[in-house]
C-alpha cells in the first residue's frame, strides 16, 4: 500500500512538472494572446481591457495555478481562432484516438506474447531465425510508411477497406471499429516486433537461471517449466515496456491519423500548431501527457501485483 | 596489421549484424556524400513534360508530380535526414552524457532532482515534446533538430548514469582516486572512456530512432520546408500519387527503411562486439 501511495505521489509530482513545463513553454512565446484574439486592428484600450479580463497581468505562477485548476475542472480555455471553448472542440475526438491506441495495444499483446514464447522455445531454429530477421526489418519501417503501404495493398488493391472512408463512432460503431483496424495494425507492427524481441531475450535469460534448472531436476517437462516458472519472471520487464508502448501508441496515432485521414485529435493539433492557436495545442498536449502519466502509474501498480518483490524496501 | 584492424576483421567475420550494418550504412552514406557534389539533376528543377514518369535510365527512380527527378531528391533528402539525425544524437548524447555522468558520480540531491525531471521527460513521448517545441519556435529543420535533440537527452542520461554508477566503485577508479585525480578528470578522462562500448551501441540506436522520429515529424510537415524536402516530407507529398505512380512513394520510403535498418544492425553488431 505504501508503495502505491509513493507511486501516486510521484505521479502527481510528474504531472505538476510536466504541466508547468507545458505552461511555461507556451508563455515564453512572443505575442500577446489578447491581441491575437481581437486581431491587429483593435484599439489599445480594448486590448488592455481584454488583457485584464483574461488575467494576463497577473504574475506567472498565479496564471499557472489558475490554468492548471481550470484544466483539472475540464475548462481548457477558448480557442483563438474559432472563439469556442477548447473542450467542445477536442472532447468528441478523444474517443477516436483512444480507441485506435487501445486496439493497437490489444493487437500487440495478443500477437507478440505467443510469438515471443514460440521463438524462445525454438531458439536458433529456422522459425526463430526468420522471425528475428523479419522483426528487424519491421522495426525499421516508420509506422506512417507501413500505413501508406497498408492503404495501398489492403485498401486499393485488395479493397478490404475504403481509404478515406472513415465512419464516426456516433454514426455506426461497428463500421468505425472496422475502419480503425488497419490504422491500428500500422501502429502495432513495430511494437509487436520490439515486444517479441524483448520477451524472447527475457525468456532465454530466465531459462538459464538456477531456479529453472531446479524445476527441471524435479521432473518437470519443458512446457511445465516454461509456463509455470519462467514465464512469470520473464514477463515483468515486458510489462514495463508495454506500458511505455501504450503511451507511445497513443502519441504515435497522431501520425497515423494523418496517413489514414482520420479526423481525430491529430488534425486539430496540426492545424492549431500552424495557426498558432495555443490554447488548443496546450490542452491537447496536456491531455495526452496526462493519459501517458496515468498509464505509467497503472503500470507501476500492475507491476507490483505481478512481482511482489518490487518496492519491498519501501514497506 | 594494427590491433584495431585485426579486431574489426575478426568481428566482421563472426558477426553478420556488423557486416550487414556496415554495408547498408556505407551505401547510404556513399549515396548521400556523392549527392553533395553531384546529383543527376538539380533536386528542385521542374520539368513539365516529364511529370510522374516511372523508372527509366533517364530517371532511375522516376519523377514526381512536378517532373523533378526523384533520385536526385532522395540524394538531397537523405542529406537533410542524416544531418538532423547527427545533430539530434550529438545534442542528446552530449548533454545526456554530461547530465548522466554528473548525477551518477555525485549522487545526492542533484541526482534526485535531475532524475525526477528526466523521468518526467522520459514518460513524455518524444513526438509530443518535439511538437511542443516546434509550435513554440516555429517549423523548420533547425527547430526540429533542437527539439529532437532535447527529446533524446533523457535516454542517454539514463544509460550513462547507470554505467557510471556501475563503474564508480571499480578498482581502477579507486586507484585513480588514490593518485589524487580531480572529480572532473575522473569522470571525463577515466570513467567515460571506459563506457564507450555501451555508448557506441546506444549512439547507433539513437541514430536509428532519430531517423524514424525525423521522418515522422517531417511527414507531419513540421520539418524542412519546400522546395527542399527531407525523406519524410517527400513521402507525405507522394502519398496521394501512390496509385498513379507507386515508385514515387516506394523509393523514398525504402531509403528511410534502409537507413534505419543500417543503424539498427550497426547497433546490434557493436553490442555483440567481442
Amino acid at each position: 500500500m505504501k508503495y502505491i501511495i509513493k507511486k501516486f505521489g510521484m505521479m502527481v509530482a510528474t504531472l505538476l512538472v510536466v504541466s508547468l513545463c507545458v505552461f511555461l513553454a507556451f508563455n515564453i512565446i512572443p505575442g500577446d494572446p489578447a491581441l491575437k484574439m481581437l486581431g491587429t486592428e483593435a484599439s489599445p484600450e480594448l486590448v488592455e481591457q481584454v488583457r485584464a479580463e483574461m488575467g494576463l497581468n497577473d504574475p506567472v505562477l498565479v496564471r499557472y495555478a489558475r490554468w492548471f485548476l481550470n484544466f483539472i475542472r475540464g475548462d481548457f480555455g477558448t480557442s483563438y481562432n474559432y472563439k469556442v471553448p477548447v473542450g467542445s472542440m477536442i472532447l468528441s475526438k478523444i474517443p477516436i484516438t483512444l480507441t485506435m491506441g487501445i486496439m493497437a495495444f490489444i493487437m500487440t499483446v495478443l500477437v507478440s506474447i505467443p510469438m515471443g514464447i514460440v521463438t524462445a522455445k525454438h531458439e536458433n531454429g529456422l522459425l526463430d531465425r526468420s522471425i528475428t530477421v523479419i522483426n528487424q526489418v519491421i522495426m525499421a519501417i516508420p509506422p506512417f510508411f507501413s500505413g501508406i503501404l497498408i492503404t495501398f495493398i489492403f485498401g486499393m488493391i485488395l479493397r478490404l477497406f475504403t481509404p478515406g472512408g472513415f465512419v464516426n463512432y456516433t454514426a455506426d460503431f461497428g463500421k468505425f471499429v472496422r475502419y480503425l483496424i488497419f490504422p491500428a495494425v500500422a501502429i502495432a507492427l513495430p511494437k509487436v516486433a520490439m515486444t517479441v524481441k524483448m520477451l524472447r531475450g527475457s525468456l532465454i535469460d530466465e531459462s538459464l537461471k538456477d531456479y529453472a534448472r531446479t524445476a527441471y531436476s524435479r521432473g518437470n517437462n519443458t512446457n511445465g517449466v516454461l509456463y509455470r516458472h519462467i514465464l512469470k519472471n520473464a514477463v515483468i520487464p515486458v510489462i514495463t515496456f508495454l506500458g511505455m508502448a501504450l503511451a507511445d501508441m497513443i502519441a504515435g496515432s497522431i501520425v497515423i491519423e494523418q496517413v489514414f485521414s482520420i479526423p481525430g485529435i491529430s488534425r486539430i493539433l496540426l492545424t492549431s500548431i500552424s495557426n498558432r492557436d495555443y490554447p488548443v495545442v496546450e490542452a491537447i498536449i496536456m491531455g495526452i501527457a496526462m493519459i501517458v502519466i496515468v498509464v505509467n502509474f497503472l503500470v507501476d501498480v500492475i507491476y507490483r501485483i505481478v512481482d511482489p518483490r518490487i518496492g519491498l524496501e519501501d514497506e | 596489421m594494427s590491433k584495431a584492424r585485426k579486431d574489426l576483421k575478426r568481428n566482421i567475420k563472426s558477426n553478420p549484424y556488423l557486416l550487414a550494418g556496415l554495408i547498408i550504412t556505407g551505401l547510404i552514406l556513399l549515396m548521400t556524400i556523392v549527392g553533395i557534389f553531384w546529383t543527376p539533376y538539380e533536386p528542385t528543377a521542374m520539368n513539365a513534360s516529364e511529370k510522374l514518369k516511372g523508372v527509366s535510365f533517364r530517371h532511375l527512380m522516376g519523377t514526381d508530380n512536378m517532373g523533378r527527378d526523384i533520385f536526385s531528391r532522395v540524394m538531397y533528402g537523405s542529406r537533410i535526414t542524416l544531418l538532423i539525425a547527427i545533430g539530434t544524437v550529438a545534442i542528446g548524447a552530449g548533454v545526456g552524457t554530461i547530465i548522466g555522468a554528473l548525477t551518477g558520480y555525485f549522487g545526492g540531491m542533484l541526482d534526485e532532482v535531475m532524475m525526477r525531471i528526466i523521468d518526467a521527460l522520459f514518460a513524455f513521448p518524444s513526438i509530443l515534446l518535439a511538437l511542443v517545441i516546434v509550435s513554440v519556435f516555429g517549423t523548420g529543420w533547425i527547430q526540429l533538430l533542437v527539439s529532437l535533440g532535447i527529446a533524446f537527452v533523457p535516454s542517454f542520461a539514463r544509460i550513462v548514469r547507470g554505467e557510471v554508477l556501475r563503474c564508480k566503485n571499480m578498482d581502477y577508479v579507486e586507484n585513480a582516486r588514490l593518485q589524487g585525480v580531480s572529480d572532473f578528470r575522473m569522470i571525463f578522462v577515466h570513467i567515460v572512456p571506459n563506457i564507450k562500448g555501451v555508448m557506441a551501441s546506444s549512439i547507433m540506436i539513437g541514430f536509428n530512432n532519430a531517423v524514424l522520429a525525423e521522418a515522422g515529424l517531417s511527414y507531419l510537415g513540421v520539418g524542412s520546408q519546400p522546395p527542399y524536402a527531407s525523406l519524410g516530407k517527400m513521402l507525405s507529398d507522394a502519398q496521394q500519387y501512390m496509385f498513379t505512380m507507386p515508385s514515387y512513394v516506394l523509393f523514398p520510403g525504402a531509403v528511410i527503411v534502409l537507413m534505419v535498418l543500417g543503424f539498427a544492425f550497426l547497433g546490434e553488431g557493436i553490442s555483440r562486439w567481442k
